[in-house]
Order: structure tokens, then C-alpha cells, then sequence
């Protein structure tokens, strides 16, 4: 922490302010990251505290996941985060826009595919017997994934305003950096949750 | 400090914001405003009325203890689910609907931008948002007093299996309102406290370095990080315990695979820096009110700064000393011993700087330093009781007594209430722009300090003697119902029923003096800090020329100046 690299920075309104370090959408968002992360930590360590107090896990009466299908899913939603960071590289350059534009559709794309993909694994999951009250092992399930699935969906509204905004030309760099950086984590924590519910 | 004053100082144009407003409807000036000031009274004035909630309930049991089965002048006979609910509700409000409000919310959103010299929050719709979603949380609270079954009796620490089933605490709608309340009200701290760290480390005054920030303005930064890393885990329990009220999943029910004590874990790895959460701004407060009125600077600005880290940090990892005897092993028993222990070292610090600060200083015995130096001394025994209870050995006898009762009101009403006083007598003629009567703050002062021992002392030694906590009727306890001890309970009801009618002079005081008080000027107390350069009350857009900030803000008595104090902005 020191007083010198760290130094002052501004709403950015008046122009004897010096520009911040991080933007405001971006430090607000980073801010928000933080907690999100302790939120999925929180589920994650309560899922395990059960997993490992339980004598068979998975529960023997219950079906087992879509292993297979989740990890080609998975790699549809890796997908959708670097054409949102090639959209990122687009978007630097002024002559690139309508790219950066395309390529922010098929992140978004991706993303959308990720859960109706889900979805439609849900519906069969239930129809075999997993929900919520089949068991903790269900209840887990759809608790953590559910989470995740949220984020997912609102992580798509975020994209979708930046992709308005970039139709009418008002995107400003602070939110879409903002906005991509919901998208890295809402990407970023998937492989974690797949690898601690669908394979261990 | 270097390259602080180089440029040209007081040339900022009236800049982009409108400092004329034009004329505004009562609705859009007053309810649906992004003013910060604006939202930092709203979220006061909610506080303010919950804290009246609060202490009625708190009245309504405290009679029910002294005089069991007796009605209760103003409620009636407290039945033993009556008595659940309102120590529950009691609990919860002062918690998490008013400490946490005024402290964090009221007060972050009033100071932070004044005192860092910009015109508003840095994202003030969501500002407004976070009220609006706190607003709408005390409403959901309040509803679920007149739901059917009555409101949630499970504690304010909602322990499973208890507020899990329904068949067990008997209140099927009260438990799941109670909390998706509590998840609400998360929500809006969350949305302000994203705003607080984000406009303090962006929105700063030129020239204000990390070292010329005042120290409250730090404290609610470093509660708002502690809060956000907390509540996360807590957020994810809240959702688990209301699947379990309403969907009947089993996540806390051991009979189907679930774990009760995983409750208490997330509950306290969020409620035990919650403490900090809450302790931090009113040692803000104090510091601020101290050093105006001891006409000193602040003793080791930098160690108070660092033992404000150091305790962020360490409150991470005590949580589980409120689950001694839940069956947690031992050897973590110890651990958590040892952290416990540590933690008390930074606060300890923090009181020997201020007192430091006292010393050698040309002290006014104003009404705000009355509440801070009671701070420091009423604190003082919250915290030495704490030790007690964070060493196993002693906790297994205290758990659940009412010495836990006692050392932990020793800690918040110092926080929530003294420190509060403190920062509204201070602060007040800035908010409404005239002063508040002295003598009638002295006389609620007193009025406030000797009966609050006169309460806890008595339950010091009631916990002492063996009396458990959540009983509404020692009648059935022989050896809890000797007339020793229900002298004792008596006299703490007394000094409680003393406390709150000291209350009605501040009442009275508050809001005759906001209409009708002396005149403030813009800096009635002569202090340094950027808040009091601006009018008072401040105008939309608080400051009429951006301040630039030259030097640290505890600038008081510098030898060789004509005046005892050095505000923050001004340039010789």
C-alpha cells in the first residue's frame, strides 16, 4: 500500500480530477466479484461438509449425472469467453466495431446455447427421479447449478444491454469491460463447480 | 506528501453537475432522490423509527422477566411465544435494522462524499436502489408481525432444526418472511457498500493522499469490504434455510443426510465479522469526535489505520467461538481459542491510541465527546468480558448465559447507541444546518450512560449465577427464581425503563432543534475534515467550489499557527 502508486483519481466530471486507476463500473464490479466469490465458496464448502459426512455418495437410488453431455457444454461455454475476449480486441480498434459486434453475438450465442442445453438436462434429470427433495445429493444439485444457471442468465441480460448499446453507439469502455468481466467469472467458475458435482 | 500543492488551487469552474437545481416536487426531492445526503437521512430516519420497534419489544420482555405473568402496561400478557418472537425481533432490528443502517448506511452515505470532497456517490441510482430494497426488507419484517402463527421465535441467530420445520417453531409463514428479510436487507447493504469503496477510492479531492483520508471515512470502507466477503457465504445458507422452510429440501436436517452445524458455520463466518462490521464506523465516529474535541491531532493516525487491517483480517477467523460446545472438535476449539485471543490485541491498540490522543489534549466536555469518551470506557468492559468467552475453557460454563447476553450488549449499545449519539450531536449541524440544545444532550446523556449499567451489570451477574438465556419465566427454574436474583432482574428492568425515557429529551431535542434550533454555521465545532467547508446543510452537489486538499485531517493546536486548528483545504 503504498501512498505514492496508488495516489488520487476522480468522478471524471471535472476536468482538474486525474483519471482513476480502475474505472468505476470496473472497481464496482470487481468489488461485487469478490462477494460472488464467497458466495459460491460458501456452497461449495457446504457441499462438500455433506458430501463427505454422507456413506455413499453418490446415493445409490439416484441417477447418475450427464457427464459427457455437461463436458462438451462445458467446452461451449469456454468458447463463448474467448470470442467475448476477441470482441474485447475488436472493440479497441475504431475501425473494427461491427466486428467486435459480431463476435460479442456469438459469445452471447454460446452463452444461450450453455443453458438450454442445461435446461434440457434438468427436465430429463427430473424425469429420472433427481429433484430437490429426492435427496441432499439432488437438493445439492440443483442449489448449485441452479446458482450458476442464474448467473449465467443474468450474466446474458448484461451482454445484451452492451449489445444495445452498441447498436446505438453509446457503449462506453468502462462497461463493457464491466460487463466482460461478469462473463470471465460466470465462465471461470464453471469448470470448478463441474468438476466438484458432475466428477467427483 | 510531496507533489501535493503544485497547481493552481480554487480554479474548479462550477463544473458539470447542477448546483441550481431547478425547483423539485416534495417526491422526487425527498423520496426518490440519488442525493446521497438525501438517502443517508432516509436510511437514519428508517433506523431511528425500527430502533423504537426495537425498544418497545425490548420493554414488553424485559417487564415480562421482572414481573412474570403479569401484564405488561401497553402489550398485555407475554405468552412464552410472544416471548420468542420478541427477543428474535428484538435482536434481528437493532442488528441488522439499525446498527448496521446508521453506522454503515446513514452515515457512509452523509460523510463519505462530503468528506472526501465530491459532489455525490459514484453510482447514485444504485444508491437509491440499495434504500429502496432496505425500505422494502423492514416492510417484509414488519408484515411478518401480522402474519398467521405470528413472527419467527427461532432466535436472531436462526439455528436449524428450529427455524428449518415449521413443526418445531410453529411459525410457517413468520420463519421463511423472517428470512427472506434478512436476504433483502444484504442486498441493499451490498449496492451501498459497492458505492462506498468504489466513490472513496475513485471520487477523491485532489490532493487527498490514502494517509488524508479521516479515519471514518476508512472504517466504513474497510466494514464495506468485510461485509462483502462475508455476507457471500451467509447469502448462500440464507437461501438453503428458506428451501428448507418452504420447499422441504434437507440441508440442515440430519435425520436426511443434512447437517445442522453447517448453519452455524456460515451464519458465523458471517456473523462474527458482522461485529467489526458494526464496531469499525463508530470507532470512526470516535475518533473523528475526540480529536475535534480534545483540540489534538490523532496519536498514530497510520497505527490506528493498520490495527483497522489487521482486525478486518483476523475477524476471519474466530467465527467459531460462538460454537464451543456444538459439538465442534476441540482441537479446532483451541485454534479458535488462540485467534479469539489474538483479535483483542489490534482493538486493544486502537483504544490505547485514542486514549493516547485524550492525553495532554485542551478537552471540551461538548455533548458528542460526552458519547465518545463513554464509548471508550463502556467498549472498554465489552471487550475485557470477551475474553472470557473466547477461551473455551471459561466459555463452556458462560455459553448461552446471560453473561454472553450482557458482554455482547456491553459491546453493541456502545456501538450502536453511544457511538450513534455521539455521531448525531456531532454531525447534526451539518445534516440540518442548526445546533442541538447542550443541556438537554447532557441531561440524555446521563440519562442514557448510568442506567445502562445500572441494566447490564445486574446481568453480568445473573449469567454468573447460572441463568440461561431464552427463558421467558425463571418461575420454573427453583433455583433461577431465589428473590436475590429476581431483585436483580428487577432492577435491570427499571434501569431500562429509566433509559428509555431518557430517550423522549433526545426525541424532543432532535426535532424541535432541526426546525427551530440556533443557526449553524458551516463549521460550528472548528474542525479540519472537507465536510465542514461545505454550507450547512450542505447543498445538491455539497460544494460550491471543489475543495483541494493539502494536508492530513487531524491538524489541530500546530505550534506557530494563530488558529488551533488547520482545515484540510486550506492552502496556507
Amino acid at each position: 500500500m503504498s501512498t505514492q502508486s496508488i495516489s488520487i483519481s476522480s468522478t471524471g466530471h471535472n476536468d482538474n480530477r486525474r483519471t482513476p486507476l480502475l474505472s468505476n463500473p470496473v472497481l464496482g464490479m470487481l468489488i461485487f466479484i469478490v462477494m460472488e466469490m464467497m458466495f459460491f465458496a460458501g456452497l461449495i464448502s457446504s457441499y462438500s461438509i455433506i458430501k463427505s459426512g454422507a456413506l455413499f455418495w453418490p446415493p445409490p437410488q439416484q441417477p447418475r449425472l450427464p457427464v459427457e453431455v455437461t463436458a462438451v457444454n462445458t467446452l461451449i461455454l469456454i468458447t463463448s469467453a474467448i470470442f467475448l475476449f476477441l470482441a474485447n480486441r475488436a472493440f479497441a480498434k475504431p475501425e473494427w466495431q461491427a466486428k467486435a459486434q459480431k463476435l460479442l453475438s456469438l459469445c452471447f450465442l454460446g452463452g444461450s446455447l450453455f443453458v438450454l442445453i442445461q435446461g434440457f438436462e434438468w427436465v430429463r434429470l427430473l424425469s429420472y427421479g433427481l429433484t430437490m427433495t429426492s435427496s441432499t445429493y439432488g437438493s445439492f444439485f440443483y442449489l448449485i447449478i441452479g446458482a450458476h444457471a442464474l448467473h449465467v442468465i443474468s450474466a446474458l441480460i448484461i451482454l445484451s444491454a452492451c449489445f444495445i448499446r452498441f447498436k446505438k453507439g453509446t457503449i462506453t469502455p468502462a462497461f463493457f469491460h464491466a460487463a466482460q468481466i461478469f462473463w470471465y467469472f460466470v465462465v471461470g467458475v464453471w469448470p470448478i463447480l463441474y468438476i466438484l458435482v458432475y466428477l467427483t | 506528501m510531496a507533489n501535493l500543492s503544485s497547481s493552481e488551487a480554487l480554479s474548479h469552474s462550477d463544473s458539470g453537475h447542477d448546483t441550481h437545481h431547478e425547483k423539485m416536487s416534495f417526491w422526487s426531492k425527498y423520496v426518490f432522490s440519488t442525493d446521497h445526503k438525501v438517502i443517508g437521512m432516509q436510511y437514519l430516519f428508517t433506523g431511528m423509527f425500527m430502533a423504537l420497534i426495537g425498544g418497545f419489544m425490548v420493554y414488553a420482555f424485559r417487564m415480562q422477566l421482572a414481573f412474570p405473568g403479569e401484564a405488561v402496561p401497553g402489550f398485555g400478557n407475554v405468552s412464552a411465544g410472544a416471548y420468542n418472537a420478541l427477543v428474535t425481533n428484538h435482536g434481528t432490528i437493532m442488528i441488522f435494522w439499525v446498527a448496521m443502517p446508521v453506522l454503515i448506511a446513514a452515515l457512509g452515505n452523509f460523510l463519505i462524499p462530503l468528506m472526501i470532497g465530491c459532489d455525490d456517490m459514484v453510482f447514485p441510482k444504485i444508491n437509491r436502489l440499495s434504500y429502496q430494497i432496505f425500505l422494502l426488507s423492514a416492510l417484509v419484517l414488519i408484515a411478518s408481525f401480522f402474519v398467521p402463527g405470528g413472527p419467527f421465535g427461532g432466535a436472531w441467530t436462526a439455528y436449524p432444526p428450529l427455524s428449518a420445520q415449521a413443526k418445531f417453531n410453529l411459525t410457517p409463514l413468520g420463519a421463511p418472511m423472517w428470512v427472506i428479510a434478512v436476504a433483502l436487507e444484504f442486498v441493499a447493504f451490498l449496492l451501498g457498500g459497492i458505492n462506498f469503496i468504489t466513490t472513496t477510492m475513485n471520487a477523491r479531492a485532489k490532493g487527498m493522499k490514502m494517509y488524508d483520508i479521516p479515519i471514518i471515512v476508512w472504517m466504513i470502507v474497510i466494514a464495506s469490504i468485510l461485509f462483502m466477503a462475508s455476507v457471500g457465504p451467509l447469502m448462500a445458507g440464507a437461501i438453503m434455510l428458506l428451501f428448507d422452510q418452504t420447499l422441504s429440501t434437507n440441508f440442515f436436517n440430519p435425520e436426511y443426510g443434512g447437517d445442522p452445524v453447517l448453519w452455524q458455520h456460515l451464519f458465523w463466518f458471517f456473523g462474527h465479522p458482522e461485529v467489526y462490521v458494526v464496531l469499525l464506523p463508530a470507532m470512526g465516529i470516535v475518533a473523528e469526535v475526540i480529536t475535534v474535541f480534545a483540540r489534538k491531532k490523532l496519536f498514530a493516525y497510520k497505527t490506528v489505520l493498520y490495527t483497522t487491517f489487521a482486525t478486518g483480517v483476523i475477524s476471519f477467523f474466530v467465527w467459531a467461538h460462538h460454537q464451543f460446545i456444538s459439538g465442534i472438535d476441540p482441537r479446532m476449539a483451541n485454534v479458535f481459542t488462540i485467534t479469539t485471543l489474538l483479535i483483542s490485541v489490534p482493538i486493544a491498540e486502537m483504544l490505547f491510541v485514542y486514549i493516547a490522543t485524550l492525553y495532554g489534549g485542551s478537552i471540551q466536555f461538548k455533548t458528542p465527546m460526552l458519547f465518545a469518551l463513554a464509548f471508550l470506557a463502556e467498549f472498554l468492559i465489552g471487550g475485557v468480558t470477551g475474553i472470557h468467552l473466547g477461551a473455551s475453557g471459561t466459555d463452556i460454563y458462560f455459553h448461552d448465559t446471560y453473561f454472553v447476553l450482557a458482554h455482547f450488549h456491553y459491546t453493541f449499545v456502545p456501538i450502536a447507541i453511544i457511538a450513534v449519539f455521539a455521531a448525531i450531536y456531532y454531525w447534526f449541524p451539518k445534516m440540518f444546518g442548526r445546533m442541538m440544545n447542550e443541556f438537554w444532550g447532557k441531561v440524555h446523556f446521563w440519562g442514557t450512560v448510568i442506567p445502562f449499567n445500572f441494566i447490564f451489570i445486574p446481568l453480568f451477574m445473573l449469567g454468573m449465577a447460572g441463568q440461561h438465556r431464552r427463558i421467558y419465566n425463571y418461575n420454573h427454574f427453583p433455583d433461577l427464581a431465589t428473590p436475590e436474583l429476581q431483585n436483580l432482574r428487577i432492577i435491570a428492568t427499571v434501569a431500562l425503563v429509566i433509559m428509555l425515557l431518557f430517550q423522549i429529551p433526545f426525541l424532543v431535542n432532535f426535532f424541535v432543534s432541526m426546525f427551530k434550533g440556533k443557526k449553524a454555521e458551516a463549521n460550528p465545532w472548528k474542525a479540519n475534515t472537507l465536510e465542514w467547508t461545505a454550507p450547512s446543510p450542505p447543498p445538491h452537489g455539497n460544494f460550491k467550489v471543489f475543495p483541494e486538499v493539502y494536508r492530513p485531517p487531524y491538524e489541530y493546536s500546530v505550534p506557530g499557527r494563530k488558529e488551533d486548528y488547520w482545515p484540510q483545504d486550506s492552502k496556507d
